[in-house]
């Protein structure tokens, strides 16, 4: 299902930057952010599974998940947006929300802690996003081969796997020039 | 803009914001956080009959903004954020810009642009 109401030529879209707690992924996104990146909020309240009126049940437990986000302005009409999320099970109503409509995610893994990425990376394939795996490079360690983390993320062959600096401006571009140009391809009629 | 400068979370901050909204947290019309709402087009209308919430949403807007800075620069969730922005869309307060989706995805055409507009970074 799209979204109502569309008319002009200004337009806006998104990618998805995840991975495990301080892989990197608001130092990505401030890399190329027009803006300082902010931060919102999420509240899912019990209440939200299926009631509409908080003043009836004023009472519920919370979870909150706070995203980081960056804009890119890529030209006159059209804004991107990055994302910034915590690839946890506990958060996942917030990721329905944040796959919709997206142009794909990236997945920044440490290759020190590959398994923090496991849960980014099932959700992504279930839920049919395309994304690419991106090892950032803490002071310049790679300790495992790709063809290991490869497969230790049991990683489908068509999924691109890059090297990147979150730090760095020109290795943020490549790497989301990387996605967008693995969504065209797997976009395309085979 | 500055991110650090945002308060810091607190279950009352988040919960209360929902009075802003009488208590609904179903937005009268579907709302993408990266939707772009803008209020530059739209007369202005007397601030005395507009809530602060309203006020200080237009003059955000007044360049145009997504329904996630609007949460962010607030402070408010994004649930409440979405039922506001949805409401004043609905009262002709500001203007809309949902994003271009061919069923549920980006399009090609939008692909090549985000592609272009990359490159040219
Ligand atoms: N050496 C090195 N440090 C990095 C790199 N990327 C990020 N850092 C540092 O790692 C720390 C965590 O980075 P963040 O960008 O805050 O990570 P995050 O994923 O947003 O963290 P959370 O939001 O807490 O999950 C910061 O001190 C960064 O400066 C990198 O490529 N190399
Ligand atoms: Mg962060």
């Amino acid at each position: 299902m799209g979204f109502a109401g569309s008319d002009s030529g200004l337009s806006s879209t998104k990618i998805v930057v995840a991975g495990g707690f301080g892989v990197g992924k608001t130092t990505f996104v401030g890399a190329v952010s027009e803006i300082t990146p902010l931060t919102t909020e999420a509240v899912m309240t019990e209440a939200s599974e299926g009631v509409d009126d908080l003043a009836l049940t004023p009472t519920k437990k919370t979870t909150t998940v706070a995203m980081d986000f960056g804009r890119v302005s890529l030209d006159r009409d059209l804004i991107l947006y990055l994302f910034g999320t915590p690839g946890q099970h506990r958060f996942w109503f917030m990721w329905d929300d944040l796959v919709r409509g997206a142009i794909g995610a990236v997945v920044l893994v440490d290759t020190r802690r590959l398994a923090d990425s496991f849960p980014a990376i099932d959700y992504f394939e279930e839920a049919g996003l395309p994304f690419i795996v991106a090892l950032n490079g803490f002071d310049g360690s790679h300790p495992h081969q790709e063809d290991e983390v490869r497969e230790a993320l049991t990683l489908s062959p068509g999924v691109p796997l890059v090297r990147t600096d979150a730090r760095t401006r020109e290795s943020v571009k490549a790497t989301l020039i990387t996605l967008v140009e693995h969504v065209v391809k797997t976009s395309l009629p085979v | 803009m500055d991110g650090e400068g945002q308060a810091r979370s607190g279950r009352n901050r988040l919960i209360r914001p929902y009075a802003m909204t009488r208590g609904r947290t179903r937005p009268r019309i579907e709302l993408a956080i990266e939707a772009l709402v803008s209020s530059a087009t739209i007369p202005p209308r007397d601030p005395s009959t507009l809530s602060t919430e309203y006020r200080t949403i237009i003059s955000l807007t007044g360049t145009v903004r997504s329904v996630a800075e609007i949460s962010a620069l607030m402070r408010m969730p994004l649930g409440v954020t979405r039922v506001l922005v949805a409401d004043m869309a609905e009262e002709g307060l500001v203007q809309i810009h949902q994003p271009a989706l061919d069923a549920g995805k980006p399009d090609l055409n939008l692909l090549e642009r985000v592609l272009s507009g990359l490159r040219r970074l």
